[in-house]
Parts: structure tokens; C-alpha cells; sequence
């Protein structure tokens, strides 16, 4: 499955998700089109199929999504292939994020930072639901899953149970075909 | 508008940074966001809800996936560069052995129904879980310079430019942003 790749390829793994995570406003999911035309359709290192299933398992796994990256990195050269768009990814945005944070705390009581968070604030939190409504796409239609979604919502604004509790009833709802 | 007032509580050693956003990654089914509000700001309280929107909308509009700038900025805050890579590390070690665990056990997983199933009722529950964290932070908007009912108008034209129009973010984002930084800027 994993054709063997030279280090020059590599590297170029490496410098193509290094550029591309400068555009990954918003996640890296953003990117994932431009990923597809340089793995599948230019080299043809991954299948259309692989590269579904490594957005698809990332998402199901726990942790970041950002963690689809490495699957697609393993899926075409294996742990150095992991390693490579890991590292490519993360990089740059660990280095401006510290940057940022650094050089934003310091002036935070000043005009134009104030400005900036509360400018910020209701476009993040319409983002947040912008997303929560777009994930929610694949329930529409399904009575059960969006029984699910509400549910979910519901048991979250107004409870302080573990947000577990409700993955786990969610796995099972549907491993019973109610989802 | 109040100054950002401080959190109650901090982590206590670089130990507890990196258990906590271990713990928080690997409840991150669908995405981790949710969980760090309901860990960080509800029952560890490192940080208000003031000062998460605050995190989470310098992590937007960098590039970068959100959480996992928001664990480097949360990491910096409270130990320096090492507390920034202590919690990345928290964040991404475990769970990234357990994707690519799956990722090699992928082929037999997929075929069965009830496998797919599951991982649509989590992906159900995934979307709750973002929805509701949107609607826990809304409150916050009424201590914002803009105001209630400007800032409520704001993020519902976020929210209809990217889930109904469903317009590309590197726009809406600089395009929305500036109007709003504008304005509280006007205001401050």
C-alpha cells in the first residue's frame, strides 16, 4: 500500500503541508481540497478511497482533527510519511501562534488589542455554530440522528455531564441502527 | 468593558498541563474544542469564559488548527515555552498513536454496518456538543464593547455566511472581522 519514497519526495511531502498549513485558517480541514490534488490527483501517492478513509478515521478517533494529516502521511510512506506532514503542518502555526500570543498579551490593555478581541468575539462564537451546523449535515434526514444532535444540546446547555457519557450513547444508538 | 478578570484556578505543575489536555484529547471525539470549554472553563476554571472566546479567536484567525494553538498559547501562559510544548505534547501523543492504530486496522472496520453506525451516532453527537459550546459562550457578548444585540447580529451573519451560504473563510473571515474590530475600535 505504502509505494517506498526517496528523501527528496519526502522532503517535498514536508515543504507542500509546510505551505499549505500558512493557508489552514480555520483548521487544517480547510486545506484538504488542495491536499487531494497534490496525494492523489499529481502523484498519485494515496487512492481517492485512502484518502476519504484518512479524513473519515481521524474524525472518529479521539484527539485533534488535525491528526488526519499523519494518516494520510503513514498511508503514503508509512511513519517517515507521519512524521513528515506532522511536522510540516505544525510548524508553522506553533511559531506564529507563540508569536502571536506573546506579542498580544503584552500590549492587551492597549486600543487596538481590546478592539481586536472584542471585534473578534461574536465571529468566533457564530463560527462555533456555523460548524456545529455544519456537522451536523449527515443527521438531516435521519430522525434518530437528529434526535441525537438535540439531545445533546440539550443535556449539554443544561447539565455538567461528561460530554463522554453522551459519545458513548451516541456510539451505541447507532451501533444499533438508530442513528 | 471589564478588564479581563482572572481565572480562579491555574495548573499546578507541568505534570497536571500535560494529564489535562491528554484527558481533554483523548474525550475529543469529533473534535476537542467542546471539551476543553466544558474541562477548562466549567470544572478546572484556568481560564473565564471571557478569556476562552478571547484564546479561541486569536487561534481563528491563525492558521493552524484551533485547539491546538489554543493548548500552545494556554501552556505559555502559565510555564513559558516549555508548558507551550508540554501541552502540545498532551494534546497529540497518545491520540496520535491511537489514529494510526486505526488507520492500519481501517479495512476490516469499515465493512461492518454496525462500526458505521457507531461512528454516525458520534458523529451526531459531535455536532451537539460544537452547537452547544456556541450557545454557552453567547452570554459573554454581553459584556463586549459592541454591545448585545450588535454582537448577536454579528455572529449571526457569521454563522449564515458559512453554514447556509457556506462562503469560503479566508473571505468571510478578514471581511467580517474587519467590520467588527472597526467598530469596537470606534467604541473603545
Amino acid at each position: 500500500m505504502s509505494p517506498a519514497l526517496t528523501s527528496a519526495e519526502l522532503w517535498a511531502l514536508f515543504g507542500q503541508f509546510f505551505l499549505l498549513s500558512f493557508l489552514a485558517v480555520g483548521g487544517a480541514i480547510a486545506t484538504t481540497p488542495e491536499m487531494h490534488r497534490y496525494l492523489v490527483t499529481e502523484h498519485g501517492w494515496l487512492t481517492d478511497a485512502q484518502f476519504t478513509a484518512s479524513v473519515a478515521i481521524a474524525q472518529a478517533a479521539p484527539g485533534p482533527n488535525v491528526l488526519f494529516v499523519a494518516v494520510m502521511g503513514w498511508n503514503v510512506a508509512g511513519p517517515l510519511g507521519a512524521l513528515a506532514t506532522m511536522c510540516g503542518s505544525l510548524i508553522p502555526s506553533t511559531a506564529l501562534s507563540l508569536w502571536a500570543t506573546r506579542w498580544g498579551h503584552r500590549r492587551r490593555e492597549t486600543r487596538g488589542v481590546r478592539a481586536f478581541t472584542s471585534g473578534m468575539a461574536p465571529l468566533t462564537i457564530g463560527l462555533l455554530l456555523a460548524t456545529g451546523w455544519v456537522l451536523a449535515g449527515p443527521a438531516v434526514g435521519h430522525a434518530g440522528a437528529l434526535l441525537l444532535v438535540a439531545t445533546t444540546v440539550i443535556v449539554m446547555t443544561r447539565t455538567r455531564i461528561s460530554p463522554m457519557w453522551m459519545v458513548a450513547a451516541g456510539a451505541s444508538a447507532g451501533a444499533l441502527g438508530l442513528a | 468593558m471589564p478588564p479581563p478578570d482572572q481565572a480562579p484556578h491555574r495548573p499546578q505543575s507541568l505534570s497536571d498541563l500535560f494529564l489535562t489536555f491528554n484527558l481533554m484529547s483523548l474525550q475529543g471525539f469529533g473534535g476537542v474544542l467542546a471539551i476543553v470549554q466544558r474541562e477548562l472553563v466549567e470544572r478546572k476554571r484556568w481560564l473565564t469564559r471571557e478569556q476562552f472566546v478571547e484564546t479561541l479567536s486569536v487561534s481563528q484567525v491563525l492558521p493552524g488548527p484551533n485547539v491546538v494553538n489554543m493548548a500552545l498559547m494556554i501552556g505559555d501562559r502559565h510555564f513559558g515555552l516549555r508548558g507551550a510544548f508540554v501541552a502540545l505534547a498532551g494534546m497529540l501523543l497518545v491520540p496520535l498513536v491511537i489514529v494510526l492504530a486505526l488507520a492500519a486496522l481501517y479495512a476490516e472496520f469499515a465493512s461492518q454496518p454496525r462500526v458505521s453506525g457507531a461512528l454516525r451516532g458520534m458523529g451526531a453527537v459531535a455536532a451537539g456538543l460544537v452547537i452547544a459550546t456556541g450557545l454557552k459562550l453567547l452570554p459573554t457578548l454581553k459584556a463586549n464593547v459592541l454591545g448585545l444585540p450588535l454582537g448577536l447580529g454579528l455572529a449571526a451573519l457569521m454563522f449564515v455566511a458559512m453554514a447556509v451560504l457556506r462562503w469560503p473563510l479566508v473571505w468571510v473571515l478578514p471581511g467580517l472581522g474587519l467590520l467588527g474590530v472597526a467598530i469596537a475600535w470606534r467604541r473603545l
